[in-house]
């Protein structure tokens, strides 16, 4: 017999537990948590136990439960019971409470998780009136309830609530010494943190609301109970709306530019945090700024609201000058070759900017300096001197990432001047061992410099005053918050504003002539300076803060300059700026389980994306379903095959392909008559319901969650018609006609009102499906108005267009390829790509192959393009293109399979057709 | 749903004089009241005390071993099969199935009350699968039949058709 178990891994404290307290022999095995020990599982799942006769036990309470048997105790109901309740109730709340404390750092939130399990305990053990759970003596039930509680009871720091009965039980088990030693043995005396490497491998726990993924596993009965009710009222209100039909009121659909605040509207300025210019944005960038910005800006305009939203690319910068000397061209032409890649990408991504500028400008500098001079009269501006190296040579300071040398903590070699790449410490220039000039590798000397410094702390007051306001009226998100509080709890200090560098914004100061601005203090005026370079009037704006709501979307480590630095800066300036009023930070999104890496090639950055043959509307969808909304969140190629084949596919795209087509095969094209029954009635009130939530949770930036309503929709929409059966009542007499129209036309409806919530999400799929039913254009602004109303915008004899599938199947060999092509050690090709979207993929990896001969690497690069070729023939083909563009694709194709025969070294023949024989 | 699983159980069980059930909580917990002493809770436990009441404690396992498997899957079915996840249920028949190749039941040789209680979690997971996803699960299949048919089991679920031919032949690689 042996005992599998992993360090830090709290089920494996169950079973040493068992293990020592029965005395049972039995060897023990640690293994790493990724040791797939159980053969029949694929997941890895430990502890494991191997019986004599070669089964595995992989369920911690079973083999304690066999430990205790073994050795003469045997399990009695109530002991079965209470190993039930371990394994269905507490460790849910345990899991989810171990996850917040040792992984989101929420330590003070694991008593509300674990309040309702630990007052049952209690109440158990108090009505019983025995020292253990099951009686006068230790059973099974005990080491496993007091090992599964070990890790939170134990942790000094966990203020769990006064449970009188359980903290007497708990000692009473503890002071049983195989217990104690065991728990030693797991936790290694780390306490909680000795189970982070453990915590970091599950999966995160469900939600409490449940609503990020609901068990499926209901049958119909308990789902329909479980369904929400309607009272009368509410089934009236929803037949109101229902009739009300399209307003007639005129809509401001065309934006007319310039976009100025407007009195008696909702005024609401949009900014995306300014991507850097010198990186190509990869998607973690693209979801947490501009993606979320854009869903959001879109939302508002569909609202009515008077929307300006901007953005523009970081320019200024060390390591914008660093990009131009490996480059060999000057700073400026690398701004303005990746500004432009910049802008390709995110036209790609249908980023709908009003305007996406640059930092580079005058204006830039106008505004910038003009805040300056106040911050200066005001007197919130001081001197201090610096050292730092200064190259004789090359007659400058050093600033930053231009001296390399040794790290001081780690040693490693090449650590830069304001962090090291190895221990990511962050590290003062002066520290650096052997430091040398990166540009002449000249050893620099310490020289003194004066320095401007922002006073943050003569601004504290002003800045808290200010924040109380903001964050109690605003939606800031719970990181935002936080992440802000953590700074002023730590007291700010004064920030040095200014920089020995070329490119940036000069500072106007005689004294500091040969300076420019610190970027984080010049960035955020960008903000400004691309609404200056957009219209004149950008003081309506930005010097309004009456008539202007601002929105600040970022990843969250952008926070503390939007949130405290830049407001000092404007409040120092005291010109009546607006400041931000909702600051909207996600977390970070990771790709599948690691980072994304530039440098390593791992990941998809944004000019990858397009290559992939995955439509821009199928990207953003994933990405927002997947937005670090709340916690971190990551990329994965697997889970957007599956996303896009469950969801799109398969629910939403089903349904509203559905109720299309039955519009269109049983009605000739016509919207049918529609006499609501009941049931009818019913489900408009549920979608009604589900929109209003959607613009509940959209109105405070849950865009993640918002989605879910869409989903939920189409998903009612599908059981609807899967009861209802409208291709059989069509076949059936008058009553059952008349039943599936009314059930087609509310279908077609449905249809109609989903496209209009898809818009700020999918705003390519959502008019092709307006194309398709041939909707109104009233129909977008009506229904989103208010608190949202489901009307019927597609009444009895309107004609519909021509219906088409909107989605198409991700398959698990064009997923897995794509998976490896991104998976880090990526081809040059590929990574260096900045070409614009004009170039298809395959014509790329030809022009590679040119000459004969057996070559693996072109062999590898001719798969792909092969693939990817037979899915564009695919693809033509299920659109129905034209026979010649088929056939001309085709060929391209064939060429290609021959190609990659003779990379491979075999005779170009076509290989057999697979797959079609039958046999 | 658990408590038509526990009356389908008592039937199968030939227990004459049925038992009063209650349930508990959000998730509806099946609570057993007892005559003789504290309520049961629970719905692996009260299949177990149902086994016992019947005089069958050859169906909870015949050996500590295998007592300690049926205990295992019935801790599965409460946990991870009544909280699956869409993600989930590719892995849980890949597993099972997998786990099935060699058994004929989920202790090895000796129907168990741990198959009947799977059976009935299992059923709308089974009923949801394309017949060619039923061949891809064939050993999972197999033994879903074999409960299905198992005489007394069924009850109170409707039976799922499984061909016992295969139409689709095994795919190229």
């Amino acid at each position: 017999m042996e005992l599998f178990v992993s360090e830090g891994n709290p089920h494996c404290l169950k079973v040493l537990a068992a293990l020592e307290v029965t005395g049972v022999q039995c060897s023990v095995q640690y293994v790493n948590h990724e040791e797939r020990v159980v053969p029949f599982l694929s997941r890895p799942t430990l502890p494991a136990l191997l019986l004599p006769t070669g089964l595995h036990l992989f369920s911690s309470n079973a083999i304690c439960r066999y430990l205790f048997e073994v050795s003469g105790q045997e399990c009695s109901e109530f002991c079965n019971q209470w190993l039930e309740w371990e394994a269905t109730d507490l460790q849910p709340a345990l899991l989810q409470a171990l996850y917040m404390a040792v992984l989101q750092g929420k330590g003070s939130e694991v008593s509300t998780v674990l309040q309702g399990p630990l007052k049952f305990l209690d109440q158990s053990l108090s009505k019983g009136g025995m020292p253990y759970l099951t009686g006068e003596a230790v059973s099974v039930a005990d080491v496993v309830l007091w090992a599964a509680l070990y890790p939170v009871l134990s942790d000094s720091s966990q203020a769990l609530g006064e449970h009188k009965s359980v903290n007497g039980w708990f000692d009473r088990v503890a002071s049983i010494h195989s217990c104690l030693s065991a728990a030693q043995k797991v936790l290694q005396g780390k306490g909680l943190q000795g189970m982070k490497s453990y915590m970091q491998r599950q999966p995160a726990p469900q939600s409490s609301q449940g609503r990020n993924t609901q068990p499926c596993n209901c049958n119909p009965i308990e789902g329909e109970e479980g369904e929400r009710a309607f009272s009368e009222e509410e089934l009236e209100a929803a037949i109101l709306n229902w009739s009300k039909g399209l307003s007639t009121s005129p809509l401001a659909t065309d934006r007319q530019h310039p976009i100025l605040p407007q009195e008696g509207k909702r005024n609401i300025l949009v900014t995306s945090a300014l991507p850097y210019v010198n990186n190509v944005p990869h998607l973690g960038n693209i979801i947490g700024c501009v993606l979320s910005a854009d869903v959001f800006s879109r939302y508002g305009r569909l609202r009515g609201w008077n929307l300006l939203f901007v953005c523009g690319t970081d320019e200024y910068g060390t390591a914008t000058e660093n990009k131009a000397r490996e480059e060999g061209l000057t700073p400026q032409l690398i701004c303005d070759k990746y500004h432009a890649v910049h802008s390709s990408i995110y036209k790609w991504f249908q980023i709908d900017f009003d305007f996406f500028g640059r930092t580079t400008t005058e204006k830039q500098t106008e505004i910038a300096q003009d805040i300056f001079w106040r911050l200066h009269k005001n007197g919130f501006l001081v001197e201090d001197t610096v050292e730092q190296l200064r190259c004789e040579q090359c007659q400058r300071f050093l600033a930053d990432r231009f001296v390399e040398g040794i790290c001081p903590h780690c040693k490693y070699p090449e650590a830069r001047g304001d962090q090291c790449d190895k221990c990511g410490r962050l590290i003062n220039a002066v520290e650096l061992r052997e430091p040398q000039c990166k540009v002449c590798r000249q050893t620099p000397v310490i020289r003194s410099s004066k320095h401007l410094f922002l006073d943050l702390p003569k601004l504290e007051t002003q800045l808290e005053q200010w924040l109380e306001k903001s964050t109690s009226t605003g939606d800031w998100t719970t990181n935002a918050k936080q992440i802000t509080r953590s700074w002023l709890r730590d007291g700010l200090k004064p920030r040095c504003i200014t920089r020995d560098l070329l490119w940036g914004t000069p500072v106007p100061h005689p004294d500091f002539k040969e300076k420019v601005f610190y970027v984080w203090f010049d960035a955020p005026i960008g903000y400004l300076s691309i609404t200056a370079n957009y219209t004149d009037e950008w003081e309506k704006w930005w010097k309004n803060p009456h008539q202007v709501e601002l929105y600040n979307f970022m990843a969250k480590d952008n926070v503390p300059f939007h949130s405290v630095v830049f407001p000092c800066s404007l409040l120092g300036a005291q010109d009546n700026y607006t400041l931000v009023s909702h600051l909207v930070a996600t977390e970070y999104l990771n790709y599948e389980d690691t980072k994304f890496s530039k440098s390593r090639g791992v990941g998809v950055f944004g000019d990858m994306a397009k290559d992939t043959g995955i439509p821009a509307d199928v990207w953003r969808f994933y990405l927002l379903y997947v937005r670090p909304e709340g916690q971190d969140s990551a990329f994965s190629w697997a889970d957007m095959a599956l996303k896009n084949n469950s969801e799109l596919l398969n629910n939403l795209g089903n349904f509203i392909n559905r109720a299309g087509m039955f519009v269109t095969k049983f009605f000739e094209g016509y919207v049918p008559v529609m006499e609501l029954q009941q049931e009818d009635k019913k489900l408009l009130a549920l979608v009604g319901w589900e929109l209003q939530q959607y613009i509940q949770l959209m109105d405070k930036v849950k865009i993640r969650d918002a989605l879910k309503h869409i989903l939920n929709i189409s998903r009612h929409g599908n059981q609807y018609i899967q009861v209802n059966e409208p291709w059989k009542n069509i076949k059936g007499g008058d009553t059952e006609r008349q039943r599936a129209g009314t059930v087609t036309g509310v279908s077609v409806n449905i249809a109609c009102l989903l496209s209009v919530m898809l818009m700020p999400y999918m705003p390519e799929v959502s008019q092709t499906i307006r194309n398709q039913l041939n909707a109104p254009q009233s129909c977008v602004s009506t229904m989103l108005q208010d608190n949202g109303t489901f009307v019927c915008s597609l009444c009895a004899g309107h004609r519909i267009g021509t219906v088409s599938p909107l989605f198409q199947k991700l398959e698990a060999d064009q997923i897995e390829a794509l998976k490896k092509r991104f998976g880090g050690q990526q081809t040059p090709q590929s990574t260096a790509s900045t070409q614009p979207a004009a170039v298809p993929a395959p014509a790329a990896a030809v022009e590679v192959v040119t000459v004969n001969g057996v070559d693996p690497e072109k062999a590898k690069q001719l798969t792909q393009a092969v693939a990817e070729q037979g899915d564009k023939v695919r693809a033509l083909k299920a659109q129905n293109a034209e026979k010649t563009v088929i056939t001309a694709e085709v060929a391209k194709l064939l060429d290609l399979k021959k190609q990659l025969a003779l990379a491979e070294g075999k005779s170009p023949e076509p290989a057999p057709q697979k797959g079609k024989k039958k046999k | 749903m658990a408590l038509r699983e526990l009356s389908s159980l008592e039937k199968y069980l030939g227990l004459k004089k049925p038992n009063k059930y209650s349930t508990q909580g959000d998730k509806k917990v099946p609570v057993l009241q007892n005559n003789n002493g504290p309520p049961l809770l629970g719905l692996a436990t009260i299949a177990c005390h149902l086994a016992k009441e019947a005089k069958r404690p050859e169906l909870l396992g015949d050996t500590a071993e295998s007592r300690a498997v049926v205990q295992q899957w019935l801790e599965y079915r409460v946990t991870k099969l009544d909280s699956c996840t869409k993600e989930d249920i590719k892995f849980i028949l890949k597993d099972l199935n997998l786990y099935l190749q060699d058994k004929v039941y989920l202790a090895g040789n000796r129907f168990t009350v741990a198959d009947t209680l799977m059976y009935y979690g299992i059923h709308p997971l089974i009923v949801d699968l394309a017949i060619q996803e039923k061949e891809q699960y064939v050993n999972v299949t197999r033994w879903f039949d074999h409960i299905q048919h198992y005489p007394g089991v069924r009850h109170h679920l409707p039976p799922v058709v499984v061909l016992k031919n295969r139409i689709y032949t095994s795919r190229h690689h």
